[in-house]
């Protein structure tokens, strides 16, 4: 029984709990990049960047509010952080579409014109923190680090296997339940969140219908704004803040948007929670839980891992590959014409 | 005096001229169908009413006042409402916020206006939380033309409502059409089926290369030898 209990503890410590943060962390992407690709109807290759920079600017504002001594112990600061970044992400976003994007919509350009202009953007803002904060990591998680340590757990239960939830783990999961529910509840029951939908459905007839299409892209990057630094913000705080590290989530956060049917928001959220698991599942070392359920004879020598952890990102990469030969539209994405 | 009046349309897109001096006119109460052969330029007279074309010249009123330089979302919030031929419903969304998106422009509650809506196509009420992609043809066309009529305009523009249903939709859409123009309001219709529509028709709008041919109540055209001959699919 105990050996039972031993595997659960293991399991839900290592694999469960990162896996629903991680997949919360990338939901937060993939949302970003499902609405963008629905409402401006392009893919944005610079949305990994932007978290980026969303992050950058939250960091930034943290410090300066640890320096005037605010606090929210045992909550991290970055969490008052967050609220003030939004209008400055927001405002950045707004002023790079009014710059670029809007200028190409204008003139009807092609999805793949914009594609490019986004890897322009991705390019600049790599720059721009590189400028500003430096290519190295940086700590800015403060506050209570556990919820659960390894010691409190194991002098309660007695087990060997402790299990432990980080606050960036349980903030990460809690949060994008909460975005994802406000995000759900402005879509679909509010005039502005019909517009939208309106509007990613059937341009031409939204036009007609009177809905007001610059709204719709200030709204949209808003939006936008909102998701990239709540996900970049709770990535950071759980795995710590290299800026480039976003680049490598990009992957990972098109592979969730893809499965789910890219502009479908209930899509990328499955979606993030298939990548996210199929990734740990896939590179999780079986071993200690297998030696735990099994006969002792039968304990396996090996780490059991099916794939190194090198190998995680070529997991979304095969996901994205598999979805797009066998069900290119996603789970919840509708035929195109 | 015609409710709506579009008169000496000339234009087209680009270099090509699609309507040379045509005129099409309707008033409250009454249908009128612009109907001729593939080509002939009816979508585009449809268009330019709406205000979707540049005009090379040609005058657009409503209810007496010019509207030719009135861009559509304008035209819409004057009291005109259009159904374009395709892609004409929100296929993502429930067909209750079809109508919803279809009110945009209306300020005021508009419960009383969607209740209108499904007394006048009772299937819509029955499938009023199903999404409007998974309607059949002539379900969407219903919605299509309960969309456009939230707004609860004074002239209603139908492009082809009939394309791509089946006969008996056909007859349903027709009476229900002849249903609208009677609570007052002015229908303008572009037609394939151009016998069937003349018959519900008060007003013929026969076109041949962007300029009227023959013009007519609806049963003068269906009797008359010459239009049935050439454009009435040439049942003697």
């Amino acid at each position: 029984m105990t050996d039972i209990l031993n595997a659960f503890s293991h399991i839900t410590s290592l694999l469960v709990i990162p896996g629903l943060a991680y997949a919360s962390q990338l939901a937060f992407g993939a949302l970003g990049v499902t609405l963008i690709f629905g409402v401006l109807r392009f893919s944005n290759f610079a949305h990994a960047e932007g978290m980026s920079l969303a992050t950058m600017f939250c960091i930034l504002i943290t410090v300066w509010l640890q320096g005037a001594s605010v606090s929210i112990a045992p909550l991290p600061t970055a969490l008052i952080a967050m609220f003030l970044a939004i209008p400055l992400v927001a405002l950045v976003f707004i002023g790079t579409d009014r710059a670029l994007y809007k200028h190409f919509r204008a003139i009807n350009a092609k999805p793949e014109v914009f594609m490019i202009v986004s890897a322009g953007i991705m390019l600049i803002s790599n720059g721009v923190i590189r400028v500003v904060i430096g290519p190295e990591g940086q700590s800015f998680a403060d506050g209570e680090r556990f919820i659960l340590t390894a010691r409190e757990f194991r002098e309660w239960t007695g087990l060997t296997e402790a299990l432990v939830l980080k606050t960036s783990q349980l903030l990460s999961i809690v949060l994008a339940l909460i975005a994802g529910g406000l995000l759900f509840w402005f879509l679909n029951r509010t005039q502005m969140g019909r517009s939208m939908r309106a509007y990613s459905d059937n341009r031409n007839l939204a036009l007609l219908s009177g809905v007001d299409p610059n709204k719709i892209v200030w709204v949209t990057w808003i939006l936008v704004a909102v998701l990239s630094v709540m996900g970049g913000v709770l990535f950071g705080l759980d795995k710590g803040y290299r800026p480039f590290v976003f680049q490598q989530m990009l992957l990972p956060m098109f592979a969730a948007a893809v499965v789910g049917g890219l502009g479908s928001p209930v899509g990328a959220v499955v979606g993030s929670m298939v990548v996210a698991f199929s990734e740990l599942l896939l590179t999780f070392a079986w071993k200690k839980f297998l030696a735990y359920l099994l006969p002792t004879g039968l304990a396996p020598e090996s780490l059991m891992q099916i794939l190194a952890t090198e190998y995680k990102f070529a997991i979304s990469f095969l996901i994205l590959v598999i979805v797009l030969l066998i069900k290119p539209t996603g789970l919840f994405g509708r035929a195109t014409k | 005096m015609s409710l709506i009046k579009a008169e000496g349309l000339v234009g087209g897109y680009g270099n090509v001229k699609v309507l040379n001096d045509c005129t099409v006119e309707v008033d409250r109460g009454k249908i009128a169908v612009i109907v001729g052969p593939n080509g002939a330029g009816k979508s585009t007279a449809m268009k330019a009413v709406l205000g979707l074309l540049k005009l090379d010249s040609g005058t657009v009123t409503l209810d007496g006042r010019d509207i030719t330089k009135l861009p559509p979302q304008d035209r819409i919030r004057a009291g005109m409402a259009f159904v374009p031929q395709t892609e004409n419903i929100f296929p993502s969304m429930s067909v209750f916020e079809n109508l919803q998106m279809g009110a945009l422009l209306r300020k005021d509650p508009i419960a009383a206006a969607a209740d209108e809506i499904f007394s006048l196509f009772p299937i819509l009420s029955d499938k009023r939380s199903q999404q409007a992609g998974q309607l059949s043809g002539g379900q969407r066309q219903q919605l299509a033309v309960g969309r456009a009529l939230m707004t609860r305009p004074s002239v209603l523009l139908l492009d082809e409502p009939t394309a791509g249903v089946s006969p008996n939709v056909m007859d349903e859409l027709f009476a229900k059409i002849t249903e609208i123009a009677a609570q007052g309001l002015a229908v303008l219709m572009v037609e394939q089926n151009a016998a069937l529509a003349l018959e519900i028709a008060d007003t013929g709008f026969v076109l041949v290369e962007g300029a009227n041919r023959f013009t007519g109540s609806g049963s003068d055209l269906l009797n008359d030898p010459d239009t049935r001959r050439s454009f009435l699919g040439g049942r003697p």
